[in-house]
């Protein structure tokens, strides 16, 4: 079990994360939204140690996560960030095989091999798995590093905006995919998510943070309702029910 | 055309490299680079131990064929260190001062000193190869514009900079010549005696290897790294030792030989990719192999005097550079 208890993050004077306390529920998806500069990022950061909180702490298990060890953290806890990785040139297979780094610090075992090839597997990934990195696509790509998150095997997976770049059919791919590593394997998905609605249809409870502070907490329900929303991005948006969705209809407010 | 087949690495990834081929190639290259020289040395010679040919043989050849194998290794293997930790291609002791910065070192030492030993020229040297490579990597860490070129670039310059900062006090204190020898790469004056420094880089090869993933993982970004619970400031520092430890050695025994770690770790990126488990035998191997070519050219082609060393790496090495640089955004991105 996640805690964040009153965190706070300075850049220069001005807090980027201000006083946030949320609990991560396990086996579910949260997502973490809100306008541009809420401090969602940073916050994610914290919570997987990238970067120190000024203030405040962040429990793992109830003890706090600078106090885990990197290897014992690394098998419980996992990041993506969005960042470039383009110019290293690793087969897909090779980067997924990083995912063991924690468990046999390169040296694979056959249970981690098993892993590997179970990560394979469950990505789609077997017809490419000995292509190079930057001979994928987008889609392609983001799943590759899933599958490595898969094969590091931790309770906890976070992820910092894994839709940026992807096309709406690649995007839903991935969304259904996290969204069946809470139902099937019983991970716990924290993300960071810029579109609303994606963060309506897939997640089990949202955290809504706006300059810094957490605005709204809670199941989705509570957070995707007109009232909510002018709280968290000042506009009026209209929510419509559509095959069970909730979809904000933001386009024309104002 | 050639020039555009090269360009589109036809060539190179049409032949599947593989380690025996690079292998055959470093033995029967070296075997040549033995009987080659102003004396004549037949095979037969060598089988009468007090021979004149013999002792040249011990005394020159074979510490001429040991020095090129261990600086070509370890050359490149320090240029792959580099550009998988600063993850640009075209980062190698070349192109972010470390080379120069040994150079300052070895002068600063000669000031210091009147008698300077050479335990303390080692010391030196070591010292500013390992804070400069240093404070290269702090510099491209604060620079926002990474491009591929532009970073090299920036290494060059700061390079040059050292580099009149040594020539500058080597003036005043009247050292220009010998500051002058270092600069030129050469196997020339490599006798039994003259290199057995170039050994230290043996134990800095085989931690590169024991090291090759960790170097792999931090070359993937510090995010990344702390991901899989890598302490990526301490593997960052290993790798900076290594490759200062290699480029002191080299630049104290052989002098300067630009280029090599930077080509070499790139065709085999190209053919092999950038899992470094995988690529540092095949970058070790493909280092001697170039060397070994470079120094027998330079050796044939004005025959019986030499060309040094450094010249024809540069000529060949700046040529393949070239083309790296043209086809260089579309694989180093």
């Amino acid at each position: 079990m996640i805690e964040i208890k009153e965190l706070t993050k300075r850049f220069g004077s001005k807090p980027v994360v201000n006083n946030v306390s949320v609990k991560i529920q396990p086996r579910a998806i949260t997502s973490f939204i809100g306008p541009n500069g809420a401090g969602k990022s940073t916050l994610l950061s914290m919570v997987s140690r990238l970067l120190d909180a000024d203030t405040g702490e962040v429990l793992l298990d109830e003890s706090n996560v600078k106090k885990w060890k990197s290897d014992q953290f690394a098998k419980r806890v996992s990041i993506l960030k969005q960042s470039n990785y383009l110019n290293v040139r690793l087969t897909v297979r090779e980067l997924i095989s990083f995912g063991r780094y924690p468990y046999s610090k390169g040296r694979l075992t056959d249970e981690d091999e098993q892993f590997i090839d179970q990560a394979i597997d469950y990505m789609n990934l077997g017809d490419m798995q000995d292509k190079f990195l930057d001979e994928l696509s987008g889609g392609q790509k983001q799943r590759a590093f899933i599958a490595m998150v898969i094969a590091q095997d931790t309770d906890y997976i976070l992820l910092d905006e894994p839709l940026n770049n992807l096309d709406m059919k690649h995007s839903v791919q991935i969304m259904k995919i996290l969204r069946k590593l809470v139902d099937e394997l019983g991970k716990t998905v924290v993300i960071v998510l810029h579109d609303i609605n994606f963060a309506s249809v897939y997640s089990d409870y949202i955290v809504a943070l706006k300059n810094g502070s957490v605005v709204k907490s809670g199941p989705t329900v509570e957070i995707i309702n007109r009232d909510a929303l002018r709280e968290i991005y000042d506009m009026d948006i209209p929510v419509q029910e559509q095959n069970g969705c909730r979809i904000c209809v933001y386009f024309n407010s104002y | 055309m050639i020039f555009n087949e090269l360009l589109e690495n036809k060539w190179i990834m049409g032949i599947k490299m593989r380690l025996w081929m690079l292998i055959i190639a470093a033995i029967i290259l070296s075997i040549v680079s033995l009987f080659i020289g102003a004396i004549d040395i037949k095979p037969s010679d060598l089988l009468d131990w007090e021979s004149q040919e013999m002792q040249i043989f011990l005394i020159s050849r074979l510490p001429r064929l040991l020095a090129i194998i261990l600086a070509g290794a370890g050359m490149s293997i320090a240029g792959l260190i580099m550009q998988s930790l600063s993850r640009n291609k075209f980062v190698s002791p070349t192109t972010a001062g470390t080379l120069d910065a040994a150079k300052l070192g070895i002068l600063i030492s000669m000031l210091f000193f009147t008698n300077v030993s050479y335990t303390q020229q080692v010391i030196f040297s070591f010292a500013f190869a390992l804070v400069g490579t240093l404070l290269f990597m702090q510099i491209l860490d604060r620079i926002k514009f990474k491009d591929v070129i532009f970073v090299p670039l920036i290494g060059i310059m700061y390079g040059n900079i050292l580099s009149s900062i040594t020539t500058f006090f080597a003036y005043e204190g009247d050292l220009i010549q010998n500051i002058n020898s270092w600069l030129m790469g050469s196997f020339t004056l490599i006798i039994a005696g003259r290199y057995e420094l170039l050994y230290l880089s043996i134990p800095a090869i085989i931690l590169a290897y024991i090291y090759a993933n960790k170097f792999t993982v931090a070359g993937m970004g510090e995010d990344f790294a702390k991901n899989l619970g890598l302490s990526y400031k301490w593997v960052l520092n290993i790798g900076l030792i290594l490759v200062a430890i290699i480029a002191t050695t080299v630049v104290l025994t052989v002098g300067v030989i630009p280029f090599l770690g930077l080509i070499v770790p790139n065709i085999v990126s190209i053919y092999l990719g950038d899992n470094l488990r995988k690529t540092i035998p095949h970058t070790a191997v493909m280092g001697i192999v170039f060397l070994l070519i470079c120094d027998i050219l330079g050796r044939v082609v004005v025959y019986p005097y030499e060309i040094p060393v450094n010249v024809t790496v540069a000529v060949i090495g700046s040529a393949i550079f070239l083309i790296m640089l043209f086809r260089g955004r579309a694989y180093a991105k």
